[in-house]
């Protein structure tokens, strides 16, 4: 088990190293030069000297003057002082302070939507499994659920409960009209903004989840331990419930795997009901080239997933009695 | 008279067509008799065992009857077979290996199933432990996974847990395959043994390799592409066998004391006729030497002698 | 011929499975309608063709205008095209590198496997969209194929590890040992006694790949790191989200690209799911 975990934060530590290598190598090395870039975006001045002026500063806050090597270590540097730079794009607001006004809204948005969606999923996959009738309705839905792109459920989501029905409002976190308060008028407003977000991504993930734990149970069900149990004449109701059990090991580390895809989902969820996490602020930041913010975003993005994947492990090293017995070594 | 089948026939149901596995088996297996069944794979062996037990899709039930004790199982049933399963008629399956939930405690995974068979853990918990000694396992291996368990103490785990209800009838489907030699033996005895402590009344060993029949079986039937071809005592068979696939089969057996460079192990030349469009009449005429026009018709699975059964017409009261 | 009739049997029992059947003929008709729809039109996809700007569909404009009086239909089947080229292309370089690497890592064992397998898992644990999305937004001109690449170049670890994994059972078997003692060089083993064993598997890997690709496309264009030289199914969704097509109802703007992502995407899962019922005889006879 030590060791188990041990190897995983080694591998999330190298990841995160070389994350954090890639988000100081890609504005250096890329083609183009993205300060100038970004300066003929957000100057309105047309004067030459003022536009180099500016040039220079950025260059010096990106540290473009010094060594390479130099440029790397300061890098890291202030990454723990948690210096990420400064927005163009909200300028004088250093991103660490955009950034963590969002996260929240980030982890209020998936948290439930993840963890929902893959309660209800392997419910419903589980029940799918059982019955050639569920099966029919079920699978084929969760198939259709699967494929479709997160963002396009969101705008029909929206476009049916938001403008047809006018029950939903489509935009923002919260009513315009209203202060952030403990009130219960504004944890109303709140919750009446996070649904529909909610829903797109619960219902996207809900089919992947049901036709992940449909297919292992069926695949379990085939197994040698559950053939047993019935050569000995064992209930269905006991060799489901065994099959069960085992589908749900790979359904907890398929959902580590999926996290990337449900970060993204998330990312263009928010964009289309203007919901201000990472997402929403990720295309205000591309919009006006706003190179710090989209490499802040960046970052949080991996950390983020890279926490929730170590979570994740902990989880199954707790629920596997392979691994919790102290077996080293990959389960699969 | 433990067990007697009757004219069973069982196919598989596939999309190109049914594969004829099982054809017209009669059969009776006595109180106390270890009864070998013998064949190449694909004879239909394990599908003879798996239909008394456990007679699933893709396998179809044709026809034929099945007698336990005097009563009819409803092997074509699945529901109504759980009530005999375990407790009348039992299986040491071919993947003991791997018969035991992964993630489950070896003694709470007992319960579960006994519970389920409504029979109290704890009332049959001294006898588990004594024939825990039997097989010479640890009591400990009661609260282990059976991932802590090495291949052989799985399998001796698995013969403890399929005889635990005493059943009739106990069927070893392949269990010496996996095995070194020295194991075979091992194993091969404890079966002995259990029918001896009454763990179980009679017994079908399974295998392709007729030497370890030899060592504990008191009859061997002999299987050709779905029919039966031979049954006889276990000294009949290997000594004076009648059928020519039989004298085939034991031909190729390596003999002690002959040097097997002046003289080549013969297999039998050809293969097993393919079971989807089954040929006409006997299912070895293409490969027997002693086949002739009679062949085309099925020959009846007849007593030449006194517990002596065979399917041949060139042998026994038709010649 | 034995090969050749096996081959034939499977092509049999694909064309006789209903889901592959429903799968393959909605892909079809996307495919055709790819190809011959931007024939079907006078206007560019970008052209101001309607000077009333937004209108719902109509004998003229068949899928109505957007805000700016665009062809939608011009804009749907050339974003088709795209769609099938990031699907084909993507998806195809995803899944070589991923049986590259998984074959490689499987095949050869040891201290290669290790490199190569804790690679696999750091691209595996890196969120591909986040990655894409800083590369993106660095280049300053995109198209459709650089998406392609950057795709291609993140989409593989999954595909490597099932590979490798196939690999590993396939090599412990007796032919391969059989081909090794007569002296064969190992990537001649690879391909001409593992890859065969594998074509089957290799297949549906490259159609999950195939959808995951335009799924992920569609989220990179959607977030505004789509081609900047073409138009996609994704970036319609964009602009209709950016200029008000929900609010005004503009439902022809919205509706027709996400209809047909799901449905390509959708027609590629239910195919996959015939063809692993036909390669897997076992499933096939229930």
């Amino acid at each position: 088990m030590k060791r188990y975990l041990l190897r995983k934060i080694l591998i999330y530590l190298l990841t995160f190293f070389i994350a954090v290598t890639i988000d100081w190598m890609i504005p250096r090395f890329m083609p183009g030069d993205p300060i100038r870039n970004m300066l003929t975006r957000v100057s309105v001045s047309s004067n030459a000297t003022a536009i180099q002026q500016m040039y220079d500063y950025y260059s010096h806050l990106f540290g473009l003057d010094l060594p390479l090597w130099q440029q790397y270590l300061n890098f890291w540097k202030s990454l723990f002082q948690g210096d990420l730079g400064i927005s163009t794009y909200l300028f004088p607001t250093p991103v660490i302070d955009v950034i963590k006004r969002a996260v929240p809204y980030d982890i209020f948005l998936l948290l439930p939507a993840i963890l929902l969606s893959w309660y209800a999923g392997n419910k419903f996959g589980a029940v799918a499994a059982r019955s050639k009738r569920l099966d029919n309705t079920i699978t084929p839905l969760s198939y259709i659920l699967n494929a479709t792109p997160y963002m396009w459920l969101g705008i029909l989501l929206s476009w049916f409960f938001g403008i047809i029905l006018g029950i939903f409002p489509i935009a923002g976190a919260y009513s315009y009209s209203l202060q952030p308060s403990f009130s219960w008028k504004f944890i109303g407003s709140v919750l009446h903004h996070w649904f529909l977000p909610f829903l797109s991504l619960f219902m996207v993930e809900f089919g992947g989840q049901a036709i992940g734990m449909r297919n292992m149970i069926i695949y379990e069900l085939e197994a040698d331990y559950s053939h047993y149990l019935g050569t000995l004449g064992a209930p269905q109701k006991l060799i489901r419930n065994y099959a069960f059990r085992n589908a749900i090991l790979p359904q907890v580390t398929g959902l580590a795997l999926k996290l990337g895809t449900i970060v993204a989902g998330a990312l263009v969820t928010e964009v289309v009901f203007s919901y201000p996490g990472i997402g929403y602020l990720l295309l205000a930041a591309i919009q006006n080239q706003d190179y710090f913010l989209i490499q802040g975003c960046f970052l949080f993005i991996i950390v983020g997933v890279l926490i929730a994947n170590f979570a994740i492990d902990i989880i199954y090293v707790l629920i596997d009695p392979r691994t919790r017995r102290g077996m080293t070594g990959e389960t699969s | 008279m433990s067990l007697q089948i009757e004219n069973l026939s069982v196919y598989y149901q596939t999309l190109k067509g049914d594969v004829h596995a099982l054809e017209d088996i009669t059969l009776d297996v006595k109180l106390g008799e270890i009864m070998g069944l013998a064949g190449e794979s694909g004879c239909g062996k394990t599908t003879l065992c798996q239909s008394l037990i456990y007679l699933n899709p893709p396998m179809k039930y044709m026809t034929g009857r099945v007698m336990l004790n005097g009563n009819e199982l409803p092997i074509w049933d699945a529901e109504k077979m759980n009530q005999h399963r375990f407790r009348d008629i039992s299986i040491i399956p071919q993947y003991a290996m791997n018969a035991l939930n992964p993630i489950r405690k070896i003694g709470p995974m007992i319960r579960d199933l006994l519970t389920s068979k409504k029979v109290d853990y704890k009332d049959r918990l001294p006898e588990l432990k004594h024939r825990l000694d039997v097989v010479n396992l640890p009591h400990d291996v009661l609260g282990m996974y059976p991932f802590e368990l090495s291949g052989g103490m799985k399998q001796r785990m698995v013969m403890v847990l399929s005889t635990l209800l005493d059943p009739t009838l106990l069927i070893a489907d392949e269990i010496t395959s996996a095995l070194d030699v020295a194991s075979q033996k091992a194993v091969s005895e404890l079966l002995v043994k259990f029918l001896d402590e009454g763990c179980c009344k009679s017994a079908i060993f399974i295998t392709h390799d007729i030497s370890i029949l030899y060592q504990i079986a008191n009859t061997i039937t002999v299987m050709y592409a779905g029919y039966l071809a031979e049954k006889a005592s276990t000294e009949t068979i290997i000594h004076s066998p009648r059928h020519p696939y039989t004298k085939l089969l034991i031909a190729s057996l390596p003999k002690i004391g002959v040097k097997y460079s002046e003289k080549h192990l013969k297999g039998i030349p050809g293969h097993p006729p393919l079971l989807l469009n089954p040929p006409i009449g006997c299912r070895f005429r293409d490969r027997c030497p002693l086949a002739f026009e009679k062949c085309t018709e099925v020959p009846p699975f007849v007593e030449i002698e006194k517990d002596h059964f065979i399917a041949c017409w060139r042998e026994g009261s038709h010649a | 011929m034995k090969n050749l009739r096996i081959h034939n049997e499977i092509l049999y029992f694909a064309l006789r499975n209903k889901k592959v059947q429903i799968g393959l003929i909605i892909i079809l008709f996307f495919v055709l309608l790819a190809l011959i729809g931007p024939t079907l039109t006078m206007y560019q996809p970008f052209e101001y063709a309607n000077p009333l700007g937004p209108q719902a569909p109509s004998s003229k404009f068949w899928m109505g205008t957007t805000f700016f009086g665009q062809d939608v239909f011009s804009q749907f089947v050339n974003g088709l095209r795209a769609t099938f080229i990031v699907g084909l292309l993507g998806g195809g370089i995803g899944t070589l590198l991923g049986i590259v690497i998984g074959f490689t890592a499987g095949y050869y064992g040891g201290i290669v496997d290790e490199i190569l397998n804790a690679l696999t898992n750091i691209v595996l644990v890196i969120p591909t969209m986040a990655v894409l999305l800083i590369i993106a937004a660095y280049l300053d001109v995109r198209s459709v194929f650089t998406e392609c690449i950057l795709i291609g170049l993140t989409s593989w670890p999954w595909t490597a590890r099932a590979v490798r994994a196939q690999t590993f059972s396939l090599r412990t078997r007796d032919f391969v040992d059989l081909a090794k003692l007569s002296g064969m060089k190992s990537f001649k083993i690879i391909f001409s006694e593992i890859a065969p064993n594998m074509m089957s598997y290799l297949l549906l890997v490259f159609i999950l790949q195939f959808g995951g690709a335009i799924l992920t496309a569609a989220t990179l264009d959607f977030i505004g790191l789509g081609p900047t030289n073409a138009i996609s199914l994704g970036l319609m969704m964009q602009y209709s989200v950016l200029w008000g097509a929900l609010p005004f109802g503009m439902w022809w703007w919205f509706v027709p690209p996400g209809l047909a992502i799901t449905a390509i995407v959708g027609a590629l899962y239910c195919t996959n799911v015939g063809l692993d019922e036909v390669f897997n005889p076992k499933l096939r006879e229930m």
